[in-house]
């Protein structure tokens, strides 16, 4: 197990300059982003212009050519394997809903369950009343409880975000990164997600990852705007959608 | 056993019901008491009398089972096709071979301290290697420990790299291949291509007296036994639920905080081992180990197996590994140019018609009713 994570300066995660290139193209070129404990910070930006980049230099899956990336004061996140990061307190939701297809939800939960995740301790692992109780929590914060026994690949697209949400959740994560989790879901389960993501402000910090712009203005304090892999904007939903470059490249007139 | 198809079930089932429980424990009767008594008892003129064929041929088919098994660990469950566990299963045999090769002692044409294929480089002294396996523990342990360390540290460069999919089968397949032509060698000092073969006790017991011979049988239908309980319960812990996970989605574990080097070294190593020992038992059984054993394609069949009984599928590979050494020893007597023709087509149909295997057909018919 990692240390926790210390926030004594009030940001959680610093991004310093980061640049990524892929075959000269540069995906991301000096991003600075800072983000604030318990913040709710919403990412926009045209396609390409270095989102899923982004998250992949937050998790470890892609390895910044420069700058910095620190997790609180102290978590060099360049350093970090992704399971590592995980273990830090950082889960992350993928655009495309992922979660174990021939699990249970049930077994989805079970598996993401913040715990020691060493094969040793799997051997012997068996849920305790409290764990059963957390998953079942969770279960009802998703709305899932009725198919916690289903197969998690016989859920519909929304149930399949919603089962990866919940799957985030159990991890217990200080920071969770969601790239487009309301995708494919009906107005309903939209309006749900945006409730949920609510609560969870203050006690998480969330960065979210969006096109859906009425979702963005339902959750939404503080906007970032990505544009050729760096920072183009950067503010409340009012200044953003009054800014003239981001009308220019993304909203349009 | 019907059990064993379904998709990992639930935590709290109990390792098998009873109906498996009764199952296996008939099972050891018949391997322990039956076959020895028809085998041994009864005159060779009854019509009950087990010959030494039969028992030998059956021993070997168990020996093939627990490999099926052991592959139905890492490519079923964890989705890693290996395409080189034959070269586990053949150093488990040559390791015990040693031991088998020095129990000759001067039995051996030449009546020398050192095994006649020495005596033919004209060696005078066993090389270093073969130091100590004259002892049946030493070699016990050789059986289990370089099938491990060759896999742990080919699997610990391969999963690190996070080599996968079809780059890791041709590797595994280049792996065993480059073992089968070390092992062609003479100068390798393990006979060369005619391997080992010509034993005659095993712990002081003559290997063709027929009570050698039903030891080793019950011995190996215990040890199969036991395989199956182990993968049950490897498979019903939560290890065997990140093991599917793995297979379904490696991403999605790691961001949940596993590191799956871990894991998937731990199957593969044990996979490994678990056929070392089946070598081992297949040796003096069959009374021959040769590098042909290595061979890519005898790995391959290994994978068919398992894809022909039902990958996935804790009973599939023994049922499949059964049948197809079943038919093997069938077209091999009557039409021995057939066999590979129908092995292909057999595997093609079942990739085609049967993705889950032959086990997969009774709940295929049962869906197929009203």
């Amino acid at each position: 197990m990692q240390p926790g994570v210390d926030v004594s300066h009030r940001a959680i995660l610093y991004l310093d300059d980061i640049t990524v290139s892929f075959d000269g193209f540069k995906a991301l070129n000096k991003l600075t982003l800072t983000v604030d404990s318990g913040e709710l910070r919403c990412v926009i930006g045209p396609n390409g212009a270095g989102k899923t980049t982004m998250m992949d230099v937050i998790t470890g899956k892609t390895r910044p050519d420069l700058g910095t990336a620190f997790f609180g004061q102290t978590i060099d996140l360049t350093r970090l394997t992704e399971p590592e990061i995980a273990d830090v307190g950082i889960g992350r939701k993928f655009q495309k809903p992922t979660v174990f297809e021939n699990h249970t939800v049930f077994e989805n939960l079970e598996l993401a369950m913040k715990t020691d995740k060493r094969v040793r301790a799997s051997l012997r692992a068996k849920l305790e009343p409290a764990q059963r109780d957390r998953i079942a929590q969770t279960l009802t914060q998703i709305q899932l409880a009725a198919d916690a026994d289903k197969q998690a690949g016989l859920l519909s697209h929304g149930q399949k975000q919603w089962l990866e949400i919940g799957m985030l959740l159990m991890q217990e994560p200080k920071l969770l990164l969601l790239d487009e989790p309301v995708a494919g879901m009906t107005d309903q389960e939209t309006e749900r997600t945006a409730e949920l993501f609510k609560s969870l402000m203050g006690k998480h910090s969330l960065i979210v990852v969006e096109h859906d712009m009425e979702f963005i203005s339902s959750i939404a304090n503080q906007i970032t705007v990505l544009h050729e892999g760096s920072v183009l904007a950067e503010g409340t939903l009012d200044k953003i959608k009054n800014d003239e470059r981001v009308i220019e490249v993304y909203l349009g007139r | 056993m019907t059990s064993g198809s379904q998709v990992l079930g639930s935590p709290s089932q109990s390792l098998f019901g009873p109906k498996g429980w009764a199952a296996l424990g008939a099972f050891a009767l018949v391997a322990v008491v039956v076959v020895p008594v028809l085998f041994i008892v009864v005159p060779a003129d009854s019509p009950f009398h087990l010959s030494a064929y039969f028992v030998t041929l059956v021993g070997k088919m168990m020996c093939y089972c627990v490999v099926a098994l052991a592959m139905n660990l890492i490519w079923g469950y964890t989705g890693i096709l290996s395409l080189g566990h034959g070269v586990f299963f053949a150093l488990g045999g040559y390791a015990f071979g040693m031991y088998l090769m020095r129990m000759i002692g001067h039995e051996g044409q030449y009546q020398s301290d050192l095994p006649d294929f020495m005596v033919f480089l004209d060696w005078k002294a066993y090389p270093w290697y073969w130091s100590f396996t004259d002892h049946f523990w030493y070699s016990v342990l050789l059986v289990m420990l370089v099938p491990a360390i060759l896999a742990f540290v080919f699997g610990f460069f391969a999963f690190r790299s996070r080599i996968k999919g079809v780059y890791f089968s041709i590797i595994t397949q280049a792996l065993t291949f480059a073992f089968m032509l070390l092992f062609f060698r003479n100068d390798t000092g393990f006979g060369g291509n005619n391997g080992f073969t010509d034993f005659k006790r095993i712990l002081g017991f003559r290997i063709a007296e027929p009570g050698t011979r039903a030891a080793l049988f019950a011995l190996t239908a215990l040890y199969l036994m036991g395989t199956l309980i182990l993968s049950r319960a490897i498979l019903r812990s939560k290890v065997g639920r990140v093991l599917t996970a793995i297979r379904d989605s490696e991403n999605r574990l790691m961001f949940s905080g596993y590191n799956p080097l871990w894991y998937k070294l731990f199957i593969w190593t044990l996979s490994a081992v678990l056929c070392g020992i089946a070598g081992a038992l297949y040796v003096p059984q069959v009374g021959i180990i040769n590098p042909g054993e290595m061979s890519p394609a005898n790995s391959i069949e290994i994978a068919i197996w398992v894809a022909v009984g039902g990958r996935g599928t804790l009973l599939g590979p023994v049922l499949g590994a059964g049948l197809i050494n079943g038919a093997k020893s069938f077209f091999t007597q009557s039409f021995p140019e057939y066999w590979l023709f129908f092995l292909g087509l057999l595997f093609i149909l079942v990739t085609l018609f049967l993705p889950k295997g032959v086990i997969s057909i009774p709940a295929m018919l049962k869906r197929a009713k009203p």
